[in-house]
This record gives structure tokens, sequence and C-alpha cells, in this order.
């Protein structure tokens, strides 16, 4: 649209600003972590302005660049976004300046240095926000593997005692995850080149090619695997719990609120609209992984001791929701997909955040070590209330838009599913609930078996900037979902009929334009009872 | 040497047509002629000169050859034609790989020459024939004696590598192998310390190249029999015709014997992880780097030149060749704890990526395993760099556990051996990613998806391995007594440079070179 190159400029300015952080000496340390909220904030403001920009019902990628990058392999340099990329760099966007705040004191212990950790952050924060915006995608998978680098030495660096353990588990899945996409990677690029003469990786061109039969499969489960493990899905998992619990806690806010959403994106994005067919034959498959995960998750995080488990384990559950939502494979599941993806994003980092608060008062993240917390923090209480009814879904926060959209868009193909998930949501009432009445109800617990005290202050000033815009935002947009809803669901549903499927009736009219039904590309819909869609515009 | 061979190659036209004098291009000969000179050169050197003069001399002598080598190969590029009678071809792949080998060899003999790291001024022994460990031998160490006979030697080799991808004909092949092999086993048995270890390492790999050369001799007999002619392009021609094919089978097969022992190719690959850690460092990483482009050159010249009418013969063979090095490299590699034999099991599992490459008999796959060559020669030479830093009281400190938090006691060290580990793993904006990448594509394309998949899965197994290193030196805490990290001369940092200004390059713009690649994929018959 506009010559300004915003996409690359947004993810230059926290690289820049990674490498002026990076050569600061060790004991600048109050420096380096202004720069970096400073560049972060700069993001921020970057990407507002980029949003403001950016016409929902225009073209289909906005802020487009493309250069050539390797042109032996048909490799450019190209960026775009739609609404749902655009909402996913404003999220990454936002949580940065607070998960600076929140990491302030992190990597004060580590003999690794203060500047080193800010620096990763930020470099972090330029590689997904790069693979939100990339439509190459050999960009994309670069960027998806870059990002394990600086996400690694974060955890492994500055993490708890297990740290290396969590790391190594951390990369090694990932890497699997990654190398199984190379291959998928490089069959895409062989099709194409057979098909098209020479091969590329344009994602448009791709798309078009409209690829089906049992390579497309197999190439499909190769990024499926890889993003499955990113998200992650039930059951590539187990790899999460170790590293957040084992990240600082700004880290793991970061890892599961933002990273892990370029999982969940890719679903969305490369898995269903260069897949379309193989998409629909796997989604029965996919849904009851994700159900399971939606109730496993649940269960394991009510049996949880440990509260940044805890977080993690609700996590799985919600990534569950989220997969169900793209892979129910109407309008209303990818839109509520993507806004559960923001969502989550911020409600799980507020979660993160409260229990970062707990544990910098206690040095335990055990549950069994709390009790009665709200009797002297009561605002500490309060926002994690709050941080824990927003992964409930409480009506009135953001959250419960996103998870209503899902199971409604679910319910009209898949409706047993649909029903089960919804015991998903009566588990996150138990254990968010019931985390919070035990840490922070009853009497005070003030020693415990493992000795030490509780630190009796209440939020201070920073922990209150770090929390409150988090919590603020998901009352806004839980009151006043449509400037998200009205990006995204144009967005959701070019994808939808890019992935040849229509919405089955009856369409409930919750949000407008969501309703419309979307238009099948290839053949109509064998999913589910009769079939639906294959109706051109 | 050239010339001789050529003459020999030639004796059989001589014999029908009556006295010719044979037909030599200079010019397209001249990087090996150049090679060749200097090293006869040096060895006079060596003969007369006095000791300080040819310490000084001797290693700018081999420098300044390796240069005027690598502009003459730049001079004569875009040349294709068939030299020295038929038994040299001078084409796109020869004249890159000569290059890839010219600027490999020059920033390895860098490290030959690197005075500041030893106490003693030199990687290498004070006198060789001095018995290890007794009062000769510390009388030559005392005297502050160097052997500089290394310089000629490595020239040598680098002369037979020049030809060996360059051979036209089976026994010019040959020829170049043994010219090649007999200088790197004498470098081998040359470390100034462990010099038991070293000596061990030369005779074993000597023995082994042997009886692999005599595979070779035989199987270039029996193909000999069956097409009745060594040249690459006449055995081609003779394959459509209706001869037994058992014989040229079997004598395919004792070839290929040959050839992958030198590329380290499991089941032939027992040699390397001794010889590589037995061997002075910087004739390691000369070995590594060289001898495996040289051997690859050659392997895919006799292959594709002269057997791609039997390729659905040989291709099963590679298959089960290339899976088998894969894995085992990669797996093996994982159980090792001495820095220079996880490199060596590393460069077997390249050498199967690489196998990959070749599987795809395609243009694609002779132009992806040229650039892979480079990608991975520049960042083993780097490599192998860091370890020749990291010393203790005995001199290189190659066990692993030493290296334990050495990210934290000298970071820019440990920073770019993490940088070559990552390249080796084939981590994205690296060059390993690029090659390894451009191989995969290319035998994907060729059909061998399930080659990619093992390819990708044993990528994995080795990244493992990799990985563990960097953890080992970022995330443990170093050891009291742990090794210092020596500061290198100009030399070696130049080196150092090199290596990983390529890696990164090839990772991050890699065109041109892929370009260069393609352009240079075609072999002349």
């Amino acid at each position: 649209m506009t010559r300004f190159p915003w996409l690359s400029v947004l993810v230059l300015v926290p690289l820049v600003g990674a490498v002026a952080v990076w050569v600061l000496p060790a004991r600048a340390a109050r420096a380096a972590k202004s720069l970096a909220l400073a560049v972060s904030l700069a993001v921020l403001a970057l990407t507002v302005a980029a949003a403001l920009r950016f016409d929902p019902g225009g073209a289909r990628f906005q802020f487009t660049e493309r250069h050539g990058w390797i042109p032996r392999f048909g490799i450019d340099y190209a960026l775009g976004v739609d609404g749902i990329a655009l909402v996913l760099i404003a999220l990454t966007a936002a949580l940065m300046p607070v998960v600076v705040l929140s990491s302030w004191y992190d990597a004060e212990e580590s003999r690794h240095g203060v500047p080193r950790f800010f620096a990763l952050l930020l470099i972090t924060e330029a590689m997904v926000i790069g693979s939100f915006a990339a439509t190459d995608v050999f960009l994309f998978y670069v960027l998806f593997e870059a990002m394990l680098v600086p996400m690694y030495f974060l955890i492994g660096s500055y993490g708890g005692a297990r740290r290396s353990y969590a790391a190594v588990k951390f990369l090694l899945y990932n890497l699997l995850g990654g190398l199984l996409m190379l291959v998928a990677v490089i069959g895409l690029y062989v099709v194409s080149s057979r098909r098209l003469g020479a091969g590329t990786f344009a994602f448009g061109a791709l798309a078009d090619l409209n690829l089906s039969g049992a390579t497309a499969k197999w190439l499909f489960l190769g990024f499926f695997i890889a993003f499955a493990i990113k998200a992650p899905l039930w059951p590539f998992h187990t790899w999460l719990p170790d590293a957040a619990a084992e990240a600082p806690i700004g880290t793991a806010a970061l890892l599961s609120g933002v990273v892990d959403k370029v999982g969940t994106y890719g679903f969305l994005r490369f898995c269903l609209v260069l897949f379309p067919g193989a998409a629909r034959d796997f989604a029965p498959w996919i849904i009851a992984l994700a159900v399971v995960g939606v109730l496993y998750g649940a269960l394991l995080a009510v049996g949880q001791a440990d509260l940044k488990r805890f977080v993690a384990y609700s996590s799985v559950s919600h990534f569950g929701f989220i997969t169900l939502g793209v892979f129910a494979l109407t309008t209303q599941g990818g839109t509520g997909s993507t806004f559960y993806m923001v969502n989550h994003g911020f409600s799980t980092a507020a979660l993160f955040f409260a229990v970062g608060f707990l544990v910098a008062r206690r040095r335990s993240a055990l549950i069994a070590d709390y009790g009665g917390v709200a009797n002297v923090a009561p605002w500490l209480a309060g926002t994690f209330l709050v941080a824990a009814l927003s992964a409930l879904s409480l009506p009135g926060l953001s959250t419960f838009v996103s998870e209503f959209l899902v199971l409604l868009g679910t319910f009209t193909r898949y409706p047993v599913p649909a029903v089960l998930a919804t015991v998903g949501i009566i588990l996150a009432a138990l254990y968010a609930l019931h985390v919070y009445q035990r840490t922070m109800h009853g009497p005070l617990r003030d020693t415990a078996a493992g000795g030490g005290h509780l630190d009796r202050r209440d939020l201070n000033r920073r922990e209150a900037w770090v929390i409150g815009p988090v919590l603020a935002v998901m009352l806004a947009l839980g009151v006043y979902p449509k400037p998200a809803l009205d990006l995204i669901t144009p967005a959701a549903d070019r994808t939808l009929q890019e992935a040849g499927v229509g919405d089955r009736e009856p369409t409930a009219t919750w949000v407008s334009g969501a309703s419309s039904p979307a238009s099948g590309r290839g053949a109509g819909v064998t999913t589910g009872r009769g079939t639906s869609g294959g109706a051109s515009r | 040497m050239t010339v001789g061979s050529a003459v020999g190659g030639a004796g059989a036209l001589l014999a029908q047509e009556g006295f010719r004098a044979p037909h030599i291009e200079y010019d397209a000969l001249s990087p090996m002629l150049i090679v060749f000179g200097v090293a006869c050169l040096g060895v006079l050197v060596d003969a007369f000169a006095s000791r300080a003069v040819r310490r000084r001399v001797q290693p700018w002598l081999a420098l300044a050859a390796l240069a005027a080598a690598f502009v003459a190969v730049v001079v004569i590029a875009g040349t294709r034609e068939v030299a020295a009678e038929g038994a040299v071809a001078v084409d796109g792949p020869t004249l890159f790989l000569q290059g890839t080998i010219l600027l490999l060899a020059i920033v390895s003999l860098l490290l030959f020459a690197e005075p500041a790291l030893d106490p003693g001024g030199s990687a290498f022994a004070a006198q060789a024939s001095t018995t290890p460990g007794s009062a000769a031998e510390r009388a030559a160490v005392g005297a502050g004696l160097v052997t500089t006979e290394v310089y000629p030697l490595a020239l040598f080799s680098v002369g037979g590598m020049l030809l060996f991808p360059a051979a036209n004909d089976l026994l010019t092949l040959f020829v170049a192998l043994e010219v090649l092999s007999l200088p790197l086993y004498l470098q081998c048995g040359l470390a100034r310390r462990r010099r038991l270890l070293s000596q061990e390492a030369a005779v074993k790999y000597f023995l082994l190249g042997s009886f692999s050369s005599a595979f070779l001799l035989y199987g270039l007999a029996l193909v000999y029999g069956y097409a009745g002619s060594l040249r690459l392009s006449t055995v081609a021609q003779a394959l459509g015709g209706a001869g037994d094919d058992t014989l040229v089978l079997v004598g395919l097969a004792l070839l290929a014997v040959g050839l992958l022992f030198k590329v380290s190719a499991v089941p032939f690959h027992s040699w390397t992880p001794d010889v590589y850690q037995g061997a002075p460092t910087p004739v390691t990483a000369f070995m590594a780097a060289c001898t495996k482009v040289a051997a690859f050159g050659a392997l895919i010249r006799v292959f594709y030149v002269a057997f791609d009418g039997l390729r659905w013969e040989w291709r099963p063979m590679m298959w089960a060749i290339a899976i088998l090095t894969m894995v085992v490299g990669a797996v093996v590699a994982v159980t090792q704890t001495d820095v220079k034999r996880m490199l060596a099991y590393s460069s077997v599992a390249h050498a199967g990526f690489l196998l990959t490459g070749v599987i795809a008999t395609s243009r694609a796959g002779l132009s992806s395993t040229l650039f892979y060559l480079v990608a991975y020669g520049f960042t083993t030479v780097g490599a192998f760099a860091v370890v020749t830093l990291v010393r203790d009281a005995d001199g290189e400190a190659t066990h692993l556990s030493r290296w334990a938090g050495l990210g934290r006691t000298s970071p820019v060290v440990a920073g770019m051996f993490a940088l070559f580990l990552l390249a080796l793993a084939g981590i994205p904006l690296t060059s390993g990613f690029t090659g390894k990448f451009a191989v995969f594509a290319a035998a994907a394309a060729g059909g061998a998806v399930p080659l990619v998949i093992v390819g990708v899965v044993t990528s994995a197994i080795a990244a493992f391995f990799y990985v563990r290193v960097i953890v080992l030196m970022y995330f443990q805490d170093p050891a009291v007594d742990g090794p210092v990290v020596a500061a290198p001369s100009a030399l070696t940092s130049t080196t150092l440079a090199v290596g990983l200004a390529v890696t990164v390059v090839l990772g991050v713009l890699p065109q041109p070179v892929l370009e260069l690649a393609d352009r240079a994929a075609l072999f002349v018959r």
C-alpha cells in the first residue's frame, strides 16, 4: 500500500535495538534495561501507526515488500500482513514492553550479564514479528527456526535450577519439528518446480497450486507436526511445562504468550491454505487431538503443585481450544481462534506475571507454600484473581468472547467435540479458582517446610505497570471486541475461502460479516453430515 | 608429475600411431604445474638452505604457490577442454573444485605456519626421525629444530588433490590418489606432542589407505578389461555394448570402495576418527577439508561421466551407503568425548549428506554438492582452528570435559566454535543450512525422498551432539584447572576470520556462490 517499509522497520528496530543493548558493558545494567524498554515501546508505537493505516476491507496482504534473496531457489524476502497477522504482531508488540518491565530484576543474579538478557528478548521479538509478517514460506521457516536460538539461551542461561535440561528439551523438540517442516519445505519446492517450471516459495503462488493427493498429505503432516510441537498441541506438549517452569517469568510469559502463537498461526496460515484438501481430510483427527488436549491440559492443571507448571498446563488446554477453532473450518472458528490467540497471549502473560510476583516474594513456586496472601497484599490477590478469571473465560473479559466463538464455530460442524470441550471450561473454573483460593485465602501461611518468609509487600509501582495494562486490555476487548474482530474477520473469511470450505447452516449472527457463507474454491466439504460450501460468490 | 602420467596414459596411443609428441595444454594445467613445481623447489630449499632460512621461507613459498595457482584458476575460468591427451579434464567442476581446494589449502597452511601457540614454535615434531621419548628427541627439541618438510609435502598433496577431481582417465585418477595420499600419511605422523598417537594414526592411515588403493587399482583393471579403455568417456560409451556386465559391475564396486574410503563413507570410515585425532590439528583441518573436496570431486566425476549408464545399478548401492554413513556418523558422534573424534564422526555424517546430492544424478545434484563442499570445507577448517587454540600443559586440550565453561572464560573463542557447530548442524542463516537445503532439494527432486527424510532425522541426531558441546561451553562451570585459550598470531586469526566470514555469508547471501556452482556444474566428456 504505502511505500514506507513498515514491516521491515518493525523487524529491524528490535534487531538494531538488540545489538545496541548487547554491546553495553555488563555494569550498565540499568541503561540496558531502559534502552530495551524504549525500543519495545518504539516498536509498539510503530505497530499502532501501521495498524491505523491498515484497511481491513482492502487487499489480501498489505504493506507488502518483495526483494529477491536467493533466486537460485526461488526464495524472496517477502513481507505482508493480513488482519490475522496484524493482530498477532500487535499482540507481540503490546506484550513486549510489559515483558521487559516484568523481567527487570530477572537477570541480576545470572553470571551471563543483564544486557545480554534484554538483547535476547528483543531478538526474539524481531524473529516473531518477522515470522508473522513473512509471505515467503522459506523466509518463514528460517525465522521459525532462528527464534529457537534466543529462546534457548534465555531459558538455558537465565532459568531456574534445571534450566539446562529444560533448554535442551525445548530445543530438541522444536528442532525436530523444524526439521520435519524442512522436509516439507523441500517437498514444496520440488512440487512447485514441477508444476510451475521453476521452484517458488511465494505464499500466493503456492496457495494457488491448490495441492492435493498423497503428496499434499505428507507435506501437510510435515508442517502440521512442526506447528503442533510449537503450539504445543497434545501429545507434543511435554516440553512446555519444563520450559515454562525453568524459564524466568518474563521469558515464560513471552514463550507461551507470544512465541507459541507462531505455531497456531501456522495452522491457520499454512496448513489450511497451502493444503486445503489434506486439512479437510485430517480435520476430524486433529479435532480429536485438540479435545483431548483441552481436557488433558485442564485436568493436569488441576493436579499441579507448582504454580508455573499450573499456568503451563492451563495453556496446553487453551491451545487445544485454539486448534479446535482452526480445524473446525468455519469462519467463527477461524475468527474465534485468532482472537483466542490474542486473548490467550494477554491472559497467560497476566497469569505468569501474577505468579512471578508471588514467587518474587517467597522464592518458591509451590502452591502449598502460600496461603492467605490476600490478607496482606490485596492488590496482588486482586490482579491474580482477574488473571485467573480470564483463564476460565469469565464473561466481560476478552477470553470469553473468543472461547464462545470457537465453541460456536466448532458446534456447527462437530457438535460432540464442542460439547466435550465445554467440559474444559468447567475444569478451567476448577483449576483457576482452586489455585486462587489455596494461595490467596485462608490463614496467612508465613513459614513453610522449605523455610523462608513471605515478603508481605503489596504490588509496587513497577509491578502495577506490568500487569495493569494487560488486565485493562482484556477488559476493554471483553466489553468491546469489535476493533479486533473487524480486523480479524475478513482475513479469517478469506483464509477459509482459500481453504475451500464454507460455513454450515445454521450460523449464528454473532459478528456482522462472519455469518456470510464463505465460498468453496474446490470440492465441497464432506466432513460432518452432508456437504456445504461450494457456492461461489 | 602430470606430464609423466599423461605420457603413461597415452602409451597405447603412441604404439598405434608411431611417435608423436604429446600435446600438453600448459595454460589449462597451470594451477597444477605451479603447485607441483613449487613443491619440487620446496624440496630443494629444504635440502640446501640453512635451518633459519628454510623456517622463514618455506611457509611463504608454499602460500605464494597456492595463491599463484588460485590466480591461474581464476584466469582460466570458463575453460572447457580435455587436456594432456585426454588424461585431464579441465571444465567447470574441475576449476570450481580446484579453486575451493586452493583457498582451503591456503587457510589450512596458515595453521601449519602458526608460531605462537605451541611453546616449541610449531605444531610439528622437532625431528620426525627421532624415537619419541628418546635422548635424541630431547636434543632435537633443545636445539629448536622444526620440521619444515611439511610445506613441500602439503604442496604435493595439494597437487594430487587438484588432479584428483580433474582426472579424466582411471589411471590418472589412481596416480592422483597416490600423489595426494602418500604425503598425507607422512604429515599425519609429524605431531609435536603425543607423538606415539600421531605415528599410530599415520601407520593406520597408510595401511588402510594402501588397501583401498589396491581395491581401486583392481577395480580399474576390471573396468579396463570390460571397456578396453581407461578414459571415462570411452567407458561410458562401452556401457551400452554387448559385453558381460559382471566384469564392469565388479570393477565399479571396487572403484567405489577406493573412492568411498577417501570420502570416509561407512563402512570404509574406521580410519577417520583415529587419524583425525592423532594427526597434528593443522593437518587434520587440511585433510578434513581438502581431501573431502578432492575425493568428492573425483567420485562424482567417475560416477557421472563414466558410469551414468549404470545409474540404476549403482544408485541402490549408494542409497544404502548414504543412509549408513549418515546414521552411523551421527549416532556414533553422540558417544564421543574427544573434540577431534567428534568432528571426525561429524565429517563422516557430512559425507553421507553429500552423497545424497551425488545420488540425485542431475545437474542440480552436482551443483549442490559443489556448493556443499565449499560450505563444509571452510566451516571445518574454522572448527579445527579453534581446537588448536584451547590448550593446557600437554598441548591441545581435546577432551570435551575440558571445554566446560569456555563460554565464560573465553567468550569470543567459544562463540566462534558455537557458530561453526551450528553451521555443521545446519541451523538456518549459516552456510551449513544452505548446503543441506541444496543437496536435499536436489535429492528430493531426483526421487530420493526417503533419503531426504533419513538425512533430516540424522541432522536432528547430529544437532544433539553439536548442541551438547554448546551447552557444555555455556551452561556449565569451568573446571578449576581448566585449559587456557592461547592468543594466536595473525595467521590463525586470519583462518578463523575467513572461516567465520564464509560460514555467515554463505548462510545469509549464498546466491553468488550458488550461481557460480550452477554455472560450473557441467562436465566435459
